[in-house]
């Protein structure tokens, strides 16, 4: 038998806009419950919404970098149903005009690069928040009002592993043109999926199931192929369901039930006439197109080719703004861009913690660029250098002071090694033994000598040449 | 001499002359709204502190030399839809019994500005709707011209605070009639502007796409510096523009501007059933036009016919999604009634606080937007919206106004019985102006038993159009 697998997604993002989309409420996260709200969010009687140009703006970038055709007039919709925080009893959405419609975003995947449809992008109003207690509902209607989009793909990927990587890559395309924090744990980015399953040789589908409020990538790739698996059971054994609406329990790994769907939900959309419609034009569009920053596949494959870095290192050093900008910064300054991407591919991500979200170093590029000229002129060795990095961490000192400080300067004067090593060959008489009986393994050992002696400042070429020397001399 | 009976440009004369101060006038008012309203009804609130206060702050403007604005000292009655902060308002229903508004609108920041004393919130139709000012929770308002009549609505408050001498301007709000069946009905001017022209912001929607904010006064000039006041682009409401005919200067004294205008009266409306007291105040004005020197010329205007049932389904349509946020959770009337569901606690609560008109036009609208509905009547209406405003812009390319009563009764009785689509039928002629966006006054003929409106209609942003016409009907009417 043979299964084809229909995914699709419905993503909504918070937009990062200084304020709210209709009003001059501060647009953050959290904060005192009912601080951050005027008599537009409240729908006080009269309260009406004016539209935040920034919304548009940055729903303009988040098209464009999804590839999407932009509607140069759009309008706005009321989508009418009672609610306890949603206070206008209705939402302002976008419905038949949307500002944005077929786009598409590639990911990869095993069979090669795959490009994903986007059906449309619109722009409506967060609700506040229930926050439910045992005996009572409280609201908090902070997030009245906060700018949303809502992307719908087409359900073209095939497998919770695609899903993922669709949702993936489309929050690192918006965080990095800076259009939301997409925080999944926040609610800045939020997942439901369809799924269903065709039976290739018969032709029978599965009604199509929503799951809800996916709250990580995991959940969304496991989800998935919990419920493609569901699918198939069903399939297998000649069941039928009505169009289910599910929910992912993380803690015993599968989808459970919310409700069934009997009707087509009536939301009476008509259109908002307190909003006029948004008309643009090309212009506006080539300005908002010249305000985007490089797309993270553009940075990536520019990163190989002008780098000349591996596809792994370049994935990484663009998986965020701030991580591709300081290696940029610091490989603008130093000629060996290998040894950059090295030298921040092990030592420094290690010590940062939140690459992803905020990648962060307590230093400037110039100093890191210091710090390499010191190795790469053999003035200290890579291991100091390690010790300066970690200092230049936790001291936030510069370089040339932590060097000077510790000592750390390379010694590479023959005659002061030379009592080093004198001293260790004359501790070590076994070892000497070994070597000349063939046990190369201990000329490590005695360059470790030596370099202790030294503390750690010795040349270690020079180390072992000199021991070379002298051993062979005896 | 009455200070009561002086119009709002007469007074502002008369403060300039200190003939008298404004705390003389306000209280002068207060007394006759003391005196008259256990009988009129117009007002929900008075807010006689507030007034006096003000009143004395004018004063001492005036006493300073101050620089003054255009409505200086001016006591107005305001609508009891519109936010005055910190006093209530209720729109008439019980469901916003005891709300206080913590904002003031644009407009009402407008008039304060401009140095207008305001003397309290005037009673209406609940939220507007209605054509009667009877469905108020708060009592329906009677007719200063007759108690037994009613005054019209949904601004009769207003109407009758102005007519009643209990306010010198009031500022009403105009859906489908609203300012000028009831000016009509009492007997003074009733103004609504351009759609857009006064900001919204702060008034209770009733139907957002047509609701404008008109004045009330008892000649034009005053119904036009009160629009002078309220109206301008407001980034507070997304539809409000800028609406520069507004401003034009005006001569109220000696302009003949009925000369060789080119007036429409649309065929549809001859063959209409008119009150005979109506119809002769009709025939009096097209002759009075004539005399003038203005053309007058029946036209076809396309698709009126359809006008009532349009505006019906698309004002219902919009007034059932804008009760929406009266689910008495935030503010508003709660039910004492125990509720299991928060569904239960809408029910209860709204089927408390609204009254009959309210319920039934939220449940109309809500039928035509459904899924099995919609495409027969909402687009549809929305379509024949349309078809009437090209009529209407296919009769301005040839004319400067459309000329109609301003209802094709006289007020009713307050205990008549008639049905709701006969009371429905008096908007009949005022509704086209909504609908197609345009300005349109009601200025009384008063050469019969009983004022009539007659309502002068001009195309969008030719609103100075219908102060120039109205002020020389009014001239030659005296």
């Amino acid at each position: 038998m043979s299964y084809k697998t229909i995914v699709g997604l419905e993503i909504h993002v918070e937009l990062s806009t200084v304020t709210k989309a209709f009003c001059s409420c501060e647009n953050t996260f959290g904060g005192e419950p009912n601080t951050r709200v005027c008599p537009v969010c409240l729908a006080l009687p009269g309260a009406m919404p004016v539209l935040n140009e920034n919304v548009l703006n940055y729903t303009l970038m988040a098209a464009l970098a999804l590839n999407c055709t932009i509607n140069k007039e759009s309008k706005f919709d009321r989508k009418n149903y009672f609610y306890p925080d949603l206070t206008k009893g209705f939402q302002i959405t976008q419905n038949d005009r949307p500002i944005a419609v077929e786009g598409h975003l590639t990911i990869d995947t095993d069979n090669g690069p795959k490009d994903i449809g986007i059906y449309q992008i619109q722009m409506e109003e967060d609700t506040g928040k229930s926050l439910h207690g045992d005996n009572e509902t409280l609201i908090d209607y902070n997030r009245c009002g906060v700018p949303l989009i809502e992307i719908v793909s087409k359900p073209d990927m095939a497998s919770g592993k695609e899903g993922r990587a669709f949702l993936e890559n489309l929050r690192n395309t918006l965080k990095f043109i800076g259009v939301s924090d997409v925080k999944m744990e926040e609610g800045s980015l939020r997942c439901d999926v369809n799924v269903n399953v065709k039976d290739e040789l018969t032709g029978k589908k599965t009604a199509v199931t929503e799951v809800k409020n996916l709250n990580s990538f995991r959940a969304v790739e496991k989800a998935i192929d919990f419920e493609v698996a569901r699918h198939i059971a069903l399939l297998e054994n000649g069941e039928d369901e009505l169009r289910t609406t599910r929910r992912w329990d993380d803690v015993n790994g599968q989808t459970v039930l919310m409700r069934v769907k009997y009707t087509q939900a009536d939301y009476r959309f008509q259109p908002e006439g307190d909003l006029v419609p948004v008309v643009i034009d090309d212009a506006y569009i080539e300005t908002i197109r010249a305000q985007l920053p490089e797309l993270p596949a553009d940075k990536k494959a520019r990163f190989i080719s002008a780098y000349n870095l591996s596809e792994y290192d370049a994935a990484v050093l663009t998986s965020s703004v701030q991580l591709a900008e300081f290696f940029e910064s610091v490989a603008a300054k130093f000629d060996d861009a290998n040894m950059v991407s090295n030298w921040i591919m092990t030592e420094v991500l290690r010590r940062v913690e939140d690459t992803e979200d905020n990648f962060e170093v307590p230093f400037e590029a110039d100093d890191f660029v210091e710090l390499l000229n010191f190795v790469k002129s053999g003035k200290i060795n890579n291991n100091a250098g390690k010790k300066v990095l970690r200092e230049m961490f936790e001291s936030k000192a510069k370089p040339a002071d932590i060097i000077e400080d510790k000592g750390l300067l390379q010694v590479s004067d023959d005659s002061a090694i030379g009592v080093w090593v004198d001293e260790v060959l004359k501790d070590n008489p076994q070892s000497i033994e070994d070597i000349k009986g063939g046990k190369d393994r201990a000329m490590g050992f005695l360059v470790g000598q030596v370099m202790k002696k030294s503390k750690g400042k010795a040349n270690p070429g020079l180390v072992n040449k000199l021991l070379q020397e002298k051993i062979q001399k005896m | 001499m009455d200070l009561t009976h002086l119009k709002a440009h007469e007074l502002i004369k008369g403060y300039e002359n200190r003939d008298f101060t404004c705390t003389e006038v306000t209280q002068a008012y207060l007394d006759v709204i003391k005196a008259k309203e256990q009988d009129i009804n117009a007002y929900i609130t008075v807010t006689d502190n507030l007034a006096l206060s003000r009143a004395q702050y004018v004063d001492s403007m005036y006493e300073n030399r101050e620089e003054q604005g255009l409505l200086a000292g001016v006591p107005l009655a305001i609508k009891d839809n519109v936010a005055v902060k910190d006093v209530k308002m209720t729109a008439a229903s019980k469901i916003l019994e005891n709300f206080i508004a913590p904002y003031n609108s644009t407009l009402t920041e407008k008039v304060n500005e401009a140095g207008a004393i305001i003397l309290g919130k005037a009673n209406m139709d609940e939220f507007a709707m209605g054509a009667t000012t009877r469905s108020s929770y708060f009592g329906a308002t009677k007719n200063p011209l007759d108690p037994k009549l009613i005054p019209g609505g949904s601004s009769g408050g207003s109407a009758a605070a102005v007519s009643g001498f209990e306010a010198c301007l009031a500022v009403g709000t105009d859906t489908g009639g609203s300012t000028r069946q009831p000016a009509g009905f009492n007997g003074i001017v009733g103004f609504k502007p351009t759609y857009g022209s006064v900001s919204r912001f702060g008034i209770a929607s009733m139907a957002n796409t047509f609701d404008t904010v008109g004045s009330f006064g008892r000649d034009v000039e005053d119904a036009h510096l009160l629009m002078q006041v309220m109206a301008g682009r407001d980034m507070k409401d997304a539809t409000s523009i800028d609406n520069p005919s507004l401003t034009k200067p005006i001569d109220f004294e000696n302009g003949a501007y009925l000369k060789d205008i080119k007036v429409a009266v649309p065929k549809v409306y001859l063959n209409m059933e008119l009150d005979s007291v109506v119809k002769s105040a009709f025939d009096s004005t097209i002759a009075l036009l004539k005399d003038a020197g203005a053309t007058v010329d029946v036209v076809d205007l396309e698709n009126l016919e359809y006008t009532i049932q349009v505006y019906h389904i698309l004002v219902n349509s919009e007034i059932a999604s804008n009760m929406s946020r009266f689910d008495s959770l935030r503010y508003g009337h709660r039910t004492q009634r125990p509720y299991s569901s928060y569904e239960e606690m809408f029910k209860f609560s709204r089927s408390e606080g609204f009254g009959d008109e309210v319920k039934k036009r939220i449940m109309v609208g809500t039928h035509i937007l459904s899924l099995d509905a919609k495409s027969n009547y909402y687009q549809k209406a929305l379509q024949v919206r349309t078809l009437i405003k090209k009529g209407f812009d296919d009769v301005f390319k040839n004319y400067d106004l459309i000329l109609s009563p301003s209802a094709p009764i006289l007020p009713i009785p307050l205990d008549s019985t008639m049905s709701d689509v006969e009371i429905y039928q008096s908007d009949l002629f005022t509704i086209p102006a909504n609908m197609a966006g345009c300005p349109s006054i009601s200025v009384p003929y008063t050469g019969g038993s009983f004022p009539v409106g007659m309502l002068l209609t001009a195309d969008r942003l030719r609103d100075d159009m219908c102060f120039k016409a109205a002020s020389e009907m009014e001239r030659r009417l005296k």
